[in-house]
């Protein structure tokens, strides 16, 4: 126990895993556990009185939500390069779901072999090595990885449905690696802040959370104008760790309550080819309750109130175009599900949808906006 | 049911330990259950370490070594997949993954008349262990599935105690196409059918169509 107790204030101090954030992890587990309780005493009801088939899939989606806490809490443990790591493994198993589900020729099997050894693994490589390489990997896959794979599929010699099948890999390494890579990428950014610094000694101030023992040094930021007043930001010492959760947090949020609002008040089906639970009631009601919650998560982030309230109104329209696109995939295949082939696993996929679409956006902003770059 | 259980078979073989899995033949099973991500649906059908004979499409080089990887352990250890000796016999590489597998390597250009290869499978497999045939009796090049050889037939009919279960091996020809040797790691699924038998009587040629359209009646399940 008391190994334990050294350990943790270890991680505070490192201000890796601080205070914010273990009370922001604290209340996600607790709500979880909450969850499957009650789901255990829904399944002790006798039949007839509830949705089975709902408390199944609600079932499943919990299960997602332990696997993604237990992922992000041993990448945190494990540092930097060790949620890389396991971002590489979640990009790797989405991307053969996809890959899967899309129908390829055997003409396209050479190219599939780079995408899945080559390119994968170098855009992790690269992400692992820190935001010195952001100029490359910001483009090795939309850039070069997008002039190989056709010309790649051209020298196999089989030109039927090319430029489709092409399009078919290219998009599957965007989405499932390129864009999904951008999660863990904001655990290097050295973040700002506009927040005022806190008041020495109290610890009524929100800033007062972060420990005072253990500032982040970056050169050339601390000494200048920070010290001239709240007009310029100046470093943020909380913890890029609890920025991941929140953007994680809020994806998740979005489409439970994209969910919620749509099965409560839901008539409008945006399009019904794609996709037919999603209505205009689900997306507005979704997108404005995520925002809000959002906006009242801000102290775990370096965001001021309102731009906490941005930043979650952008991550919730992102995730709801990813879950679009996605039912689009699904659909130019035929299945409204990622069908037998998939079905046996975890279908990854359906569950990293919307982070892949709001991880890159999520990311540029908060580079532009707030970190040394 | 127990009763049943020890009439049927003999207690050593319900009992028996996995045994013959050599280190190889452990790795190579994690390996391919992770590079073909094989999921593997029983339908009709429980796993068993009767004896049977396990008959599937054709469609790459891993489908023996997938379908063997995702039996389970004990029924793995009783189950011989059956494969071609001109292939199999190459290289050391080569032996000794079908020895580790406890592969049953069949001629497939000497066939001599007292050395048939149901013969020789009937005598492999004596009263313990199960086997893995590929009717069609090589890949097939298309999509579609080929027609089936006539040895299924013969082991049906000398062994009417084995049961003949169909399994239709869904997405491993995009894991490891034809003439290609570096795998990519798609998913892909196993599905294992209800047994069929021989029935008495029954045509040659009306069974082996039988068998052919119960594996294929698992593609759509």
């Amino acid at each position: 126990m008391f190994a334990l107790e050294t350990f943790i204030s270890l991680e505070l101090q490192r201000a890796w895993l601080n205070r914010p954030t273990c009370i922001l992890l604290g209340v996600v587990l607790g709500l979880l556990m909450i969850a499957n309780l009650a789901v255990l005493i829904l399944k002790r009801q006798p039949e007839g009185n509830i949705n089975a088939a709902m408390l199944r899939r609600f079932d499943l989606r919990l299960r997602a939500w332990w696997m993604m806490c237990v992922i992000l809490i041993a990448g945190f443990l494990l540092r930097y390069v060790g949620t890389v790591v396991l971002f590489w493994a979640v990009s790797f198993w989405a991307l053969r779901e996809f890959v899967t589900m899309t129908p390829t020729r055997r003409g396209d099997h050479r190219a599939l072999f780079w995408v899945f050894f080559v390119f994968t693994p170098l855009q992790y490589v690269l992400v692992g090595l820190g935001h010195e390489l952001y100029g490359l990997y910001s483009i090795v896959i939309p850039v070069y990885g997008s002039l190989f794979i056709p010309a790649r599929i051209a020298m196999s010699g089989d030109h039927k449905r090319f430029l489709e099948r092409s399009a078919k890999i290219s998009v599957g390494l965007l989405i499932c690696v390129y864009a999904l890579s951008y999660a863990p990428a904001l655990l290097d950014l050295e973040l700002l802040t506009w927040k005022p610094a806190p008041a020495t000694g109290s610890l009524s101030t929100e800033e007062g959370m972060d420990l005072p023992a253990a500032p982040i040094e970056v050169d050339g930021i601390q000494d200048g104008p920070t010290r001239n007043g709240d007009q310029k930001q100046r470093p943020w010492n909380g913890s890029n760790a609890g920025l991941l959760f929140f953007l994680v947090l809020i994806v998740q949020l979005s489409d439970v309550f994209q969910y919620i609002w749509g099965r409560l008040l839901g008539h409008r089906v945006i399009a019904p080819e794609i996709n037919a639970s999603r209505t205009w009631e689900g997306f507005i009601g979704g997108v404005a309750t995520t925002t809000i919650v959002g906006t009242l998560l801000w102290w775990a982030t370096p965001f001021r109130l309102w731009e906490a309230a941005c930043m979650s109104l952008i991550i919730a329209i992102m995730a709801f175009a990813g879950g679009m696109t996605l039912s689009a995939v699904k659909r130019d295949r035929g299945v409204a599900d990622t069908g037998t082939l998939v079905q046996g696993h975890a279908g990854v996929l359906d569950r990293i949808d919307s982070i892949c679409f709001a991880a890159p956006v999520f990311f540029h902003l908060t580079r532009y906006f707030f970190s040394a770059i | 049911m127990h009763k049943f259980l020890d009439t049927e078979r003999p207690e050593s073989v319900v009992t028996q330990k996995p045994a013959g899995l050599t280190l190889t033949a452990t790795l190579l099973s994690f390996v391919a259950k992770f590079m073909a991500g094989a999921s593997i649906r029983w339908l009709d059908c429980q796993p068993d370490t009767c004896q049977r004979v396990y008959f599937a499409n054709h469609t790459s080089h891993l489908d023996a070594l997938v379908l063997w990887s995702s039996l389970p352990r004990n029924i793995r250890a009783l189950t011989r997949p059956v494969a071609a000796r001109d292939y199999w016999d190459k290289s050391v590489f080569r032996r000794h993954i079908a020895a580790s597998l406890n592969a049953l390597l069949i001629d497939r250009q000497k066939i001599k008349v007292h050395r048939s290869p149901v013969e020789m499978m009937i005598r492999a497999i004596g009263d313990t262990h199960s086997l893995i045939v590929f009717p069609e009796g090589g890949r097939n090049v298309d999509d579609e599935m080929g027609e089936f050889k006539s040895g299924l037939y013969y082991l049906g009919k000398k062994r009417p105690d084995l049961e003949l279960v169909p399994v239709y091996v869904d997405n491993l020809n995009r894991v490891l196409p034809r003439g290609e040797f570096l795998p990519v790691p798609l998913l892909s699924c196993i599905t294992i059918g209800p047994p069929i038998w021989l029935e008495s009587g029954e045509k040659k040629n009306d069974f082996l169509v039988r068998a052919r359209d119960a594996v294929l009646r698992l593609k759509d399940v």
